[in-house]
């Protein structure tokens, strides 16, 4: 190679000489940094990198710049976008992480720095340490404040569950949730685990909480977001930030049941109620129907004693108002008594004034004499003595009426129509009627003749020849000789 | 007593919260007879609504899907 007319030696030469023996040739930086990438690339293509996060930074384009370090040397690292968003965790500086990845360098600065394909929590202790600088954070928010925590009510109509479709979670939920009160459930399938878990868990149960109160999909009254056991690793969406605050800011009352019992995740401390395991919140967020039908039932009862018993007691006061009021006989008594009093005064006073009359009869009576009266009648004898009546007038009068008498009555005696029958004579009768003719007998064909001692019928008809005198004048005759036993009415 | 109000509107709770307090103020006793006649009639009606609450228990699953559209329907759970 033809170099430049001035040339210096070792002590001082200005340009370089190819040695005698040497055939190393220079070679370009290019060319260096490309043999320095293609030797690096090849050595460390891949390594496991242990050391604490320092300087993180998320650019806007999505890729993430750091540094790892230890306490003595450093190194730059990048995470390209796709992997940086797959992260299950969000990494900061001072965390102890353990990343794999490839060394690469970059020419252009003389710079070396791994390429990160994953990144994880070096040891529990550093997830831990993630878990308390969140939780310090979040506290100091306010988010954990138990004034924050609102009641789960009591027997809620759609119950929303944010879990895994499939495995023991949901299965044990349902389960306990149909042991103890049959529920309207809705569940929103999510994976609870891995990336994207937890942006599915906070977008459920924002969606819970946007879902309108009287939309075609019912709003829950409670929501309970669960998850099995695991390693504090797997449990890890569950103290995720996003998540956090999703459950934090839900309007619905959120029981939160991540792991077991000896689990705690900051969905916990955000949720309104913390559950110890996902059969337990089924338990918290719906009473036991039994027992709520057995404590109906009981205060129906006791509400029906209690009417029952306040009748009975209205009814035994009224009884004992009853008993107090007086007896009648009491009340009635200081009268009757008066009355009797009354009665027997009368009575007496009666008596009295009874006796007392009879005295004043008794005196009264003294004063009457029968000598008085006898006085009297003897004075009237007297008079009547004096008077003279003589009772032959009386005797000629009447000896004058009787002879009057008797003549009337020979009279009336004579002038009796029966009185003729006696000597012989007969009435002749026809329909009760005198008949007084003979042709009135014979118009009557039929006539009654009537004799003193009774009655005969007749016939009439014309005269016959051969009685020489007809019945009638016969009785005449017979009254000439009077019977000897007749005699004159006035004899 | 004031609270005689419109008991359809409770919801489950408040209305054994309400039942329970009514059976108290019976059980001492010191409500005039009339009083507790009325008493008893709205505890009477809240009882009705928690027990028809309890009978109309049913289960029912359901699974949330979101659309194409992002709308979100429901679907019935399967049950496993």
């Amino acid at each position: 190679m033809e170099e430049g007319p001035v040339r210096f030696d070792a002590s001082g030469r200005l340009l370089a000489q190819e040695r005698q023996g040497d055939n190393q040739p220079p070679v370009s930086v290019s060319e260096l940094s490309s043999q320095l990438k293609r030797t690096v690339e090849d050595r460390f293509g891949h390594v496991r990198l242990r050391g604490e996060i320092s300087g993180w930074k998320r650019a806007a384009s999505g890729h993430a710049y750091l540094a790892l370090k230890d306490d003595a040397a450093l190194i730059d690292g990048v995470m390209w976008k796709g992997t940086a968003g797959r992260l299950a965790f969000a990494p900061e500086d001072g965390l102890d992480v353990i990343v794999t990845g490839k060394v690469t360098t970059y020419p252009g600065r003389s710079k070396y720095q791994i390429v990160i394909e994953s990144m994880e929590l070096a040891g529990e202790g550093a997830l831990m340490q993630l878990f308390e600088k969140l939780k310090a954070k979040l506290t100091e928010e306010g988010l954990f404040d138990p004034a924050r925590r609102r009641p789960i009510p009591m027997l809620p109509h759609v119950i929303g569950v944010v879990t895994s479709p499939t495995g023991a979670v949901i299965r044990d939920i349902l389960h306990r949730l149909g042991d103890r009160f049959p529920s309207r459930v809705l569940l929103w399938p999510v994976l609870v685990q891995g990336d994207g878990a937890a942006a599915q868990v906070a977008n459920a149960v924002r969606g819970f909480g946007a879902l309108p109160v009287d939309g075609p999909v019912p709003r829950p009254d409670v929501v309970i977001v669960a998850r099995g056991g695991g390693s504090i690793e797997d449990l890890w969406t569950f103290n995720e930030e996003i998540v956090v605050r999703a459950v934090a800011a839900s309007p619905i009352p959120i029981i939160s049941a991540v792991g077991h019992e000896t689990d705690t995740t900051l969905c916990d401390f955000a949720a309104d109620l913390r559950a110890p395991t996902p059969t337990a919140a089924a338990e918290m967020a719906v009473p036991v129907r039994a027992e709520l039908m057995a404590n109906v039932a009981e205060l129906d009862a006791r509400m029906r004693r209690c009417l029952a018993r306040g009748v009975e007691r209205s009814r035994e006061r009224l009884e004992a108002q009853r008993r107090l009021l007086p007896k009648p006989d009491v009340l009635l008594g200081q009268a009757r008594q008066r009355a009797d009093d009354l009665g027997d005064r009368l009575r007496r006073g009666l008596s009295h004034r009874l006796t007392r009359a009879r005295h004043e009869l008794a005196d009264a009576g003294g004063a009457l004499r029968p000598a008085l009266l006898d006085a009297k009648v003897a004075r009237g004898r007297q008079q009547l003595a004096a008077v003279r009546l003589s009772p032959v007038l009386l005797e000629r009068l009447l000896a004058d009426s009787q002879r009057q008498f008797d003549g009337l009555w020979r009279l009336a005696q004579s002038l009796n129509p029966d009185a003729p029958l006696s000597r012989g004579f007969a009435r002749v009768m026809a329909s009760g009627v005198l008949v007084r003719s003979a042709d009135a007998a014979r118009a009557a064909g039929q006539v009654t003749l009537k004799f003193a001692d009774g009655e005969v019928a007749a016939i009439t008809g014309e005269t016959r020849p051969e009685p020489p005198a007809p019945p009638a004048p016969r009785p005449a005759r017979k009254v000439a000789p009077a019977p000897p036993g007749q005699t004159d009415l006035f004899d | 007593m004031a609270e005689t109000a419109d008991t359809e509107t409770l919801s489950f709770e408040e209305a054994l919260r309400r039942l329970e307090a009514i059976v108290q103020q019976l059980e001492r006793g010191d409500v005039p007879l009339d009083q507790s006649i009325t008493l008893y009639e709205e505890g009477d009606r809240l009882r009705a609504q928690c027990q028809k609450r309890l009978d109309a228990a049913q289960a029912r699953i359901e699974q949330i899907m979101t659309g194409a559209d992002g709308a979100i329907k429901t679907a019935p759970y399967p049950a496993q």
